[in-house]
């Protein structure tokens, strides 16, 4: 642990980056000439996607280093940052459904290739804890959860692949999101909140970190002292 | 013997092991074979009257996925339950042949109860061809590649025989998607394609990591 | 309900998400700090005795 923890410039950091993200995404931003309102959520919507994968992404990057070099330090690295991809997979479906319903009136469609993809991700990611608590604590644990995190990251472009060409054959009517034709205003807007909602990922991930080695730590001690 | 001689013949010694355990208990085949006829007969009464050769194709899909399924857990039930895993992995031979050696036999099981199937299913519902039969066969690799590592996993944990379907159905997605796709889609080979790729990159990963899955 | 509601609807949820993890990340620290104090606690009694 760094003598210079920096964790705390990150976390305020992050509290002003949301700031402005969302004074730039609902105020300052001007209104989609075809969407409406409704297009605001795109803001908050699509960084939160993004910030997922990434989550997810560096989950399967530490899972590789554990696998190649070992060491309880990456396994809860890589379990907090899944850890991290679950609760923004979770967000993105929620504003996802939100914002299919202002758009199309529908809580769900199919044809929203992203949601689709969204709820494999988040069964298989689901199934990622399920395994891990079942599973005894120790080496072959870190093993089995990292080799789980790999296929999680080679599931993300097949899945993609899989939900466009089912998209084929399960529904014909197709619901189309024109992409939002942005102005430079609206791109900013938008690189703003990806810049705020990753920052606030990583903040988050740090904050669990720190909980999670504390408490391996605190079990290590009572275990030296009984 | 050159390295790969040995590592053939090693696949094929565990591959045989499982068969002739089979052969002998003979539990596990004709459990997935009466299951899958079972399924079907009970996907009939499923589907509402009037529903399209679509919809009877998506059901043999279910019923594939589920023998697979069952045939997956029968298949690393000796391991689990007998602590085999352990004994095997201390023999002199390289983990992932105990991989290939397993997804090979448990293909082989899988492929018995399809051959079952599909003329089943030819009969019940709706006439089966080449291309839909050459995703049967793609899709079914993917599954045992795929779900001989994850029965692996499942067999290590203390949970009970549901792990391995929650493991295994978001995986299995794509698989379906593809199979489906084959059967009743004009552009097959697009599907078959897709399949060939699934089944590329899961077994490439699933051969190099299965190591690690079973090592203590 | 209005497009603009689902807009605030939408951004709620990621406010309740994020407030919902601090309650969760408290729970966690509430439980941490107990059981330091008991760990202090049996520290505290091995160094007298020994």
């Amino acid at each position: 642990m760094s003598s210079r923890n920096n964790l705390p410039l990150l976390a305020f950091a992050a509290a002003g980056l949301l700031g402005l993200a969302v004074v730039l995404a609902l105020i300052v931003a001007p209104e989609d000439a075809n969407q409406g309102v409704s297009q605001r959520i795109f803001y908050f919507h699509v960084p939160i996607a993004l910030t997922a994968y990434l989550c997810f992404g560096l989950g399967a990057w530490k899972a590789l280093r554990l696998l190649w070099m070992g060491g309880e330090r990456r396994d809860l690295e890589s379990y907090t940052w899944i850890h991290q991809g679950t609760i923004f997979g979770a967000l993105t479906l929620i504003t996802g459904s939100i914002w299919a319903r202002a758009s199309w009136g529908v809580w769900w469609s199919w044809s929203s290739n992203q949601l689709v993809l969204f709820l494999v991700l988040f069964l298989f990611y689901c199934a990622y804890f399920m395994l891990r608590f079942s599973i005894e604590e120790g080496a072959r644990r870190e093993r089995i959860c990292a080799v789980y995190a790999l296929f999680g990251v080679a599931l993300i472009p097949v899945s993609f692949f899989a939900i466009r060409l089912a998209n084929d054959f399960i529904h014909p009517t197709v619901f189309t999101r024109a992409g939002p034709q942005m102005t430079h205003t609206m791109f900013a807007a938008f690189l703003v909140c990806l810049a705020a909602i990753s920052l606030l990922a990583y903040v988050m991930y740090r904050v669990e970190l720190v909980g999670k080695r504390t408490d391996a730590s605190l079990r290590e001690l009572r275990e030296m002292l009984s | 013997m050159s390295t790969l001689g040995l590592y053939a013949a090693d696949v094929v010694a565990l591959a045989r092991k499982d068969l002739k355990l089979e052969l002998r208990a003979r539990d596990t085949l004709p459990a997935m074979l009466l299951f899958v006829l079972s399924t079907l007969a009970v996907f009939h009464f499923a589907l509402p009257a009037g529903a399209g050769e679509s919809a009877a194709y998506g059901l043999l899909w279910i019923a594939i996925i589920f023998t697979a399924l069952l045939g997956l857990a029968r298949a690393w039930a000796p391991e689990r339950e007998g602590g085999a895993l352990d004994g095997l992995v201390l023999a002199p031979c390289d983990r992932s042949a105990i991989w290939l050696g397993k997804s090979l036999a448990t293909l082989a099981f899988l492929t018995a109860a399809e051959l079952v199937a599909i003329p089943a299913f030819a009969l019940f519902f709706a006439p089966v061809d080449l291309v839909a039969v050459a995703g049967v066969v793609l899709a079914s690799i993917g599954i045992c590649a795929v779900g001989s590592l994850l029965a692996a996993m499942a067999a290590a944990s203390r949970g009970r025989e549901v792990i391995l379907p929650l493991l295994f159905l978001p995986l299995a997605i794509p698989l379906v998607v593809g199979g489906v796709g084959a059967g009743i889609s004009p552009q097959g080979s697009t599907y078959l394609s897709f399949l060939g790729l699934y089944d590329l990159v899961f077994a490439i990963l699933a051969w190099a990591t299965f190591e690690y899955v079973v090592t203590e | 309900m209005t497009q603009g509601q689902y807009v605030a609807l939408a951004y709620g949820v990621v406010l309740v998400f994020v407030v919902l993890w601090v309650a969760i990340i408290a729970t966690k620290l509430a439980r941490l700090e107990r059981e330091t104090a008991e760990l202090a606690e049996l520290a505290r009694g091995r160094r007298s005795d020994g």
